[in-house]
């Protein structure tokens, strides 16, 4: 469904992305793990053309992107089928979080107002929200901001949704909130492409792992595989450092 | 004070606050809402960095605020005859005072756009939104909301600057003292009350930056609601 090829992203003489592909099928929830400064938020942002890569080519729905040469109409129209969801939530702060779920409906969408509002409402009862519909993000919590910002995502139905770190801005004692809303969706099929710390998520959710480490991909495979059997000595320093419990067995 | 005195200062409380109601507020309240959309297009223009038109509103920016306010009305009132343009007292005043206080709130409406996040702006294209939009309906009433203390001053020191209309022959409410001080000759007395009610209405003026921060506030509440 989504396949990058080759993508390259340099900022000034650094190059951060060095030529990666990256392949998603309907249905598959990606993990991408490495250490900060490996380049994998960048190749979020890069696929969202939050930032603009300098070289590759973008495959999604069967239509094919060059990362350099697409039009802004055309990343327009490509980001009316995705949706993200930031490391800290950039819930629009002037709107209440029903508002900031309906605004892309309503606005960008041109759907009329009650549509929105009720797939708004539903939305916002998936991640356990429904009662906190006329709160500004202020007045929320992390964990809650950032479930307004993961119903902001699905309620504009998109083909899949991009997480940056998701959890990462997020107290200890909020993280499993949100975890669990994203398990949730992993398992009714939501294709899902995760920069993520979280190596429990990453195991047990997960279909397949991405390691990346200095602007490439170091490892890629099934989940099982990377957890249980990694082949990359990196991967399996990696794997060390993080803790014992994901320590490849000797 | 002699009764006398009290009595030409009762006298002459109506006299001065009539031409303040008649054009000091009027002037004040048009060249403001005109300053604020000349400073919102100007802003934008800066902000979004469109070319050519930036260099215009930097230029414009540039001459306005490094001039004197009573010289842009001598060249505008008592220069622009000189090329057959003639413009009554009035709207001569509305037409400088809104393009001085424009460049000035272009600056601050300008900082306060660049003060709201970028992940704003970016989480408006994710969910689909342009650049039209987004600025309309999330970066424009946060900026605001941004702008009002500063907005507010440039709306009390404009208030204030309507006194230098008198140098154009606007009858506001300088001028109005001056005509009495010139009959009576209670000089202290007279532009002390005629400085009481521009304290008066920039008292008014400043309860109503209070009321439209506290309404723009809104979203801002500390602390959570029944949580």
């Amino acid at each position: 469904m989504l396949k990058v090829k080759g993508i390259h992203k340099a900022f000034g003489t650094l190059e951060v992305l060095k030529n990666v592909d990256l392949d998603v099928e309907k249905g598959d929830v990606v993990a991408i793990l490495g250490p900060s400064g490996s380049g994998k938020t960048t190749l979020l942002r890069c696929i969202n053309f939050l930032e603009r890569a300098d070289g590759g080519t973008l495959e999604f729905d069967g239509e094919n992107f060059s990362f350099q040469h697409i039009s802004k109409k055309e990343i327009a129209r490509l980001r009316k089928k995705t949706a993200f969801v930031f490391q800290n939530y950039n819930l629009f702060l002037n709107k209440t979080a029903l508002q900031n779920v309906t605004e892309g409906l309503t606005v960008a969408r041109h759907m009329p107002k009650e549509q929105a509002q009720d797939i708004g409402k539903r939305a916002l009862e998936k991640v356990g929200l429904a009662d906190r519909c006329d709160y500004y993000p202020s007045q929320l919590s992390g964990g809650q901001q950032q479930r307004v910002a993961i119903a902001r995502a699905l309620a504009t139905d998109p083909e899949i949704i991009f997480f940056d770190e998701p959890t990462s801005a997020l107290d200890p004692e909020l993280i499993g909130e949100v975890l669990a809303v994203m398990r949730r969706l992993a398992s009714e099929g939501m294709t899902m492409l995760v920069v993520t710390h979280e190596m429990n998520f990453a195991r047990d959710v997960s279909s397949r792992v991405i390691f990346m480490e200095g602007g490439v991909i170091v490892e890629a495979g099934t989940s099982k595989e990377f957890f249980g059997n990694p082949k990359e000595e990196r991967t399996k320093n990696f794997l060390r450092t993080i803790g014992e419990r994901f320590a490849p067995e000797e | 004070m002699s009764e006398e005195l009290i009595a030409l200062l009762a006298d002459s409380f109506w006299k001065i606050l009539k031409p303040g109601l008649l054009a000091t507020i009027p002037l004040t309240l048009i060249a403001f809402s005109f300053a604020l959309v000349i400073a919102t297009v100007a802003a934008l223009i800066q902000f979004a960095n469109i070319k050519v038109l930036k260099q215009l509103v930097r230029f414009y920016i540039w001459v306005i605020r490094g001039t004197p306010l009573l010289v842009q009305l001598y060249v505008v009132f008592y220069g622009l005859p000189n090329l057959g343009i003639l413009i009554d007292p009035f709207p001569a005043a509305i037409l400088v005072f809104s393009i001085n206080e424009g460049a000035y709130a272009a600056e601050t409406v300008r900082a306060a756009l660049e003060a709201v996040p970028s992940g704003q702006m970016e989480a408006g294209y994710c969910v689909g939104m342009s650049y039209l939009q987004i600025m309309r309906r999330i970066v424009l009433p946060q900026a605001m909301r941004t702008a009002v203390p500063s907005l507010g001053n440039g709306l009390i020191s404009m208030l204030k600057d309507t006194s230098l209309a008198s140098n154009i022959t606007v009858l506001e409410m300088l001028m109005a003292t001056q005509r009495i001080v010139a009959r009576t000759y209670e000089a202290l007395a007279l532009y002390i009350e005629v400085g009481v009610i521009y304290l008066m209405f920039s008292t008014i003026f400043t309860m109503l930056q209070r009321a439209v921060e506290k309404r723009l506030n809104g979203y801002e509440r500390k602390g959570r609601a029944n949580a």
